[in-house]
């Protein structure tokens, strides 16, 4: 696979950016608007894809790659822990607690540590759908 | 009551896909039939006549809103469904490399 | 509301039943999709929004990997004989009456059981929320969340989303194992 047309090239590099920026923007106002880590994760993990496709399998020089994909996804799974821990540990012994001050209902910093879980389980979520669609190109690529 | 019993009538769909079909692509594809009419039918339940989306402006909180319990829900089994689908097609593929086909029937009697 | 659910759900059973029956594996794959795309809709007229969000980027790339599978290997599908035809007899023979009947059996006690399950639940759009009624009195002020269902996700229902955490990175490891090609010799 070496990727399409020069024009599918050039359309895609305008265009991964503006959906990266967009999951970014879903994952952090998780709390205001609809969306959330989740959703947020598999928007990112689709910029990415979007670049695979159109610009062939040499772009990222995939080895490593998926190595980091997957290094980022226990990153982001070990630190949701943490924070869960951490309420344990600092405040009332109570699993999950909310440990940050709320703030007012409705802004941007509000919410104690939700905003938090939704970075780190944006940042999970795309990194596990990256390592799959990447675990497949490189299978077909080895065939 | 016609909503949920056409939901049930798309879960038996997908199971009469995972019984009869030899193609494992397809049986897959019913797995995955079954699992969007559950998600569809736990979404019906939480449903109230007239209310708003589960996001409540706090200076203006008038009116119903609906159940968002079902709805966290779904929206974990979502990612993990797709995560095990993309299991499913894994095995798919090793087997098919193996057998050079996706025949069940096959694969079941060429073992050994 | 409930004739435009109950078109949503006649055209997603057209499209799962066309998808198991599609001669071609890909275009087998283009009508799942059109399963998932209407499973978006009816998510939006059951007003839940973060569900549609998640369920149209999930369909899109389960359709990449699909497609992604199917470069590698055959797009012709087999050739299924749903009846089994006996040399000198025809298809009216003991084996085939017997797998009516057994569907027939099958099929009635499914609606047996469905009907007792579903006597107890009201019908769409009534809905007593027994357990949210905490959560949507208090949510906002317990939590600092306007959006409540982030707020159960990562609040009331931490476990969860950590259980769930888990099995994405224990799904993720397994494909890594099975996709791996050059194995280590022992």
């Amino acid at each position: 696979m070496k990727g399409m047309t020069i024009i599918v090239k050039n359309v895609t590099a305008l265009l991964a950016g503006l959906v990266f920026l967009y999951g970014c923007y879903i994952v952090l106002h998780g709390h205001l608007t609809p969306g959330g880590g989740f959703a947020g994760g598999t928007i990112i993990a689709g910029s990415f894809i979007l670049l695979v496709i159109a610009n062939g399998i040499q772009y990222f020089r995939l080895k490593k790659e998926k190595e980091e994909s997957s290094m980022f996804e226990g990153a982001g799974i070990l630190c949701f822990l943490l924070l869960a821990t951490g309420g344990l540990l600092l405040s009332v012994p109570v699993f999950f607690r909310n440990l940050l001050p709320g703030g007012t209902p409705g802004e941007l910093f509000s919410a104690g540590v939700i905003p938090l879980y939704n970075i780190f389980v944006g940042i999970e979520v795309a990194a596990a759908l990256l390592s799959i669609f990447l675990a497949f190109v490189i299978y077909k690529t080895e065939e | 009551m016609i909503p949920y019993m056409l939901c049930f009538v798309l879960f038996l769909v997908g199971l009469y896909g995972v019984l009869t079909r030899k193609n494992i692509l397809k049986i897959i594809i019913g797995l995955c039939v079954m699992e969007y009419s559950l998600y569809l039918f736990l979404a019906m339940t939480g449903y109230i006549e007239g209310g708003a989306a589960p996001i409540i402006d706090p200076a203006n909180r008038a009116g119903s809103v609906v159940d968002p319990l079902p709805q966290a829900i779904v929206l974990t089994a979502i990612v993990i469904g797709l995560a095990t689908t993309a299991l499913l097609l894994a095995i798919a593929i090793r087997l098919y490399k193996k057998y050079k086909t996706f025949d069940i029937d096959k694969i079941n009697t060429l073992k050994g | 509301m409930e004739t435009k659910l109950i078109i949503i759900l006649i055209l997603m059973i057209a499209g799962a039943i066309h998808s198991l029956h599609a001669r071609d594996l890909l275009s087998a794959i283009v009508s799942y999709g059109v399963v998932g795309y209407s499973l978006v809709v009816g998510f939006l007229l059951l007003k839940a929004p973060d569900l549609a969000i998640v369920q149209i980027v999930v369909e899109t790339i389960a359709l990449i990997i699909m497609v992604s599978v199917l470069i590698i290997s055959t797009r012709e599908d087999l050739a299924e004989k749903s009846t089994v035809k006996i040399k000198g007899q025809s298809y009216v023979n003991i084996r085939n009456l017997s797998f009516v009947f057994f569907a027939l059996v099958t099929g009635v006690m499914l609606l047996y059981f469905f009907n007792i399950v579903t006597t107890g639940l009201p019908e769409l759009g009534i809905h007593e929320t027994r357990m949210a009624t905490e959560y949507i009195a208090n949510g906002v002020e317990g939590t600092g969340s306007i959006n409540l269902v982030t707020a159960v996700v990562f609040d009331y229902r931490g476990y969860d989303t950590l259980g769930e955490a888990t099995i994405l990175f224990t799904a993720v490891m397994g494909i890594l194992a099975i996709l791996r090609l050059k194995t280590h010799k022992i």
